[in-house]
């Protein structure tokens, strides 16, 4: 007779990354390992403020399920969180306070701009709102979309997945960074 | 007083300037008026009337008889300088702060006459008719990337 509670056997693990094995040991580099944890257990920081945050609660309820992806674990402390995933309008007023939420994220840190708003204003292009986040703070991946559809969200959150995974571990020290850092005046 | 009009069932008229208190003050005292709610208060700026570029209008109530009353006074856009309501009204308070935020209406005698829905650094006041749709002088938006 068959059991009434049916096992998931289709459970898809991530794959050991390049290096040299044999018996009793495993060498590969620090940067492909770390590189597979963090990018496996994202924590991402909701900034919502209007439907992009909709489309994102979406993404993250049972259908769509960003919890596939490592990321069930929403917190609402910069401090604690690797991806800022910003999903909104963005007027000037909001532009410190997004960016203070940004200075208080450590390195290393991610941004996502969901959206049209987000990316570019969209079609606020008005004397109250920000014409896009990247004017306050330096962003990685931009979604498009008003509102972008849960499946483009995902899309952008692997296309971050994949910096993060892909990102050498002197990234953060580097010139180019602190120069890019030093343009948005941080530091 | 000039300009009587009724529209939309509300009788409005202008007064000068320099007597909207005055007005005010009659219309809150006189027993039989008795207009004493600011229903609203706002700024309408008509950049071809010279020298009376910028209109303060008030909407009175009177809550006895249900009667609306509407008066404006004009100003220069060079010297927009309006005696406050709110000595006679508290909610003036807001609503001419909010004017000046967006208008640039200097409320003589305002106590607290700063800007309260933009941000302070804001340069302009964005409601008067000066700004072109497309304006080509803005630098906050990015054409580059979004090819507006």
């Amino acid at each position: 007779m068959a059991r009434p509670v049916s096992h998931n056997t289709k459970v898809k693990m991530v794959e050991i990354p390049e290096g040299y094995s044999s018996e009793g040991f495993f060498a590969t580099s620090f940067d492909k390992v770390i590189g597979l944890a963090r990018k496996n257990s994202i924590w991402p920081l909701p900034f919502a403020t209007s439907c992009c945050g909709i489309e994102f609660m979406a993404t993250a309820a049972s259908h769509y399920d960003l919890a596939r992806f490592g990321s069930e674990r929403m917190a609402f402390t910069p401090r604690q969180c690797d991806l800022l995933m910003v999903m909104g309008t963005i007027a000037k007023k909001m532009g410190p306070v997004l960016r203070q939420v940004y200075l208080q994220m450590a390195e290393p840190r991610w941004v996502i701009a969901v959206g049209a708003c987000a990316s570019s204003g969209g079609v606020f292009d008005t004397y109250s709102v920000l014409q896009g986040i990247d004017q306050i703070i330096p962003v990685d991946v931009y979604v498009p979309g008003c509102p972008p559809r849960p499946e483009a969200i995902l899309d952008g959150f692997m296309r971050i997945q994949d910096l993060v995974g892909q990102e050498s571990m002197r990234r953060r020290h580097s010139q180019r960074y602190q120069d890019l850092m030093n343009e948005y005046g941080i530091q | 007083m000039t300009n009587f009009e009724e529209s939309f069932g509300v009788l409005s008229f202008a007064a000068p300037a320099a007597l909207n208190l005055k007005v005010m003050q009659f219309l809150y005292d006189d027993e039989e008026l008795q207009f004493r709610f600011l229903t609203d208060l706002t700024a309408v700026h008509y950049p071809h009337q010279v020298d009376a570029e910028l209109a303060v209008v008030y909407h009175l109530y009177n809550f006895r008889e249900k009667v609306r009353l509407r008066f404006k006074v004009f100003v220069p856009v060079a010297a927009p300088q309006v005696f406050t309501a709110t000595k006679l009204f508290e909610s003036a308070n807001w609503m001419e702060r909010e004017s000046y935020d967006f208008f640039g209406v200097e409320f003589v005698g305002h106590p607290n006459l700063k800007r309260i829905l933009n941000v302070d650094e804001m340069t302009y006041f964005p409601m008067r008719k000066e700004f072109p749709l497309e304006d080509q002088s803005r630098i906050d938006k990015d054409d580059e990337m979004f090819g507006r």
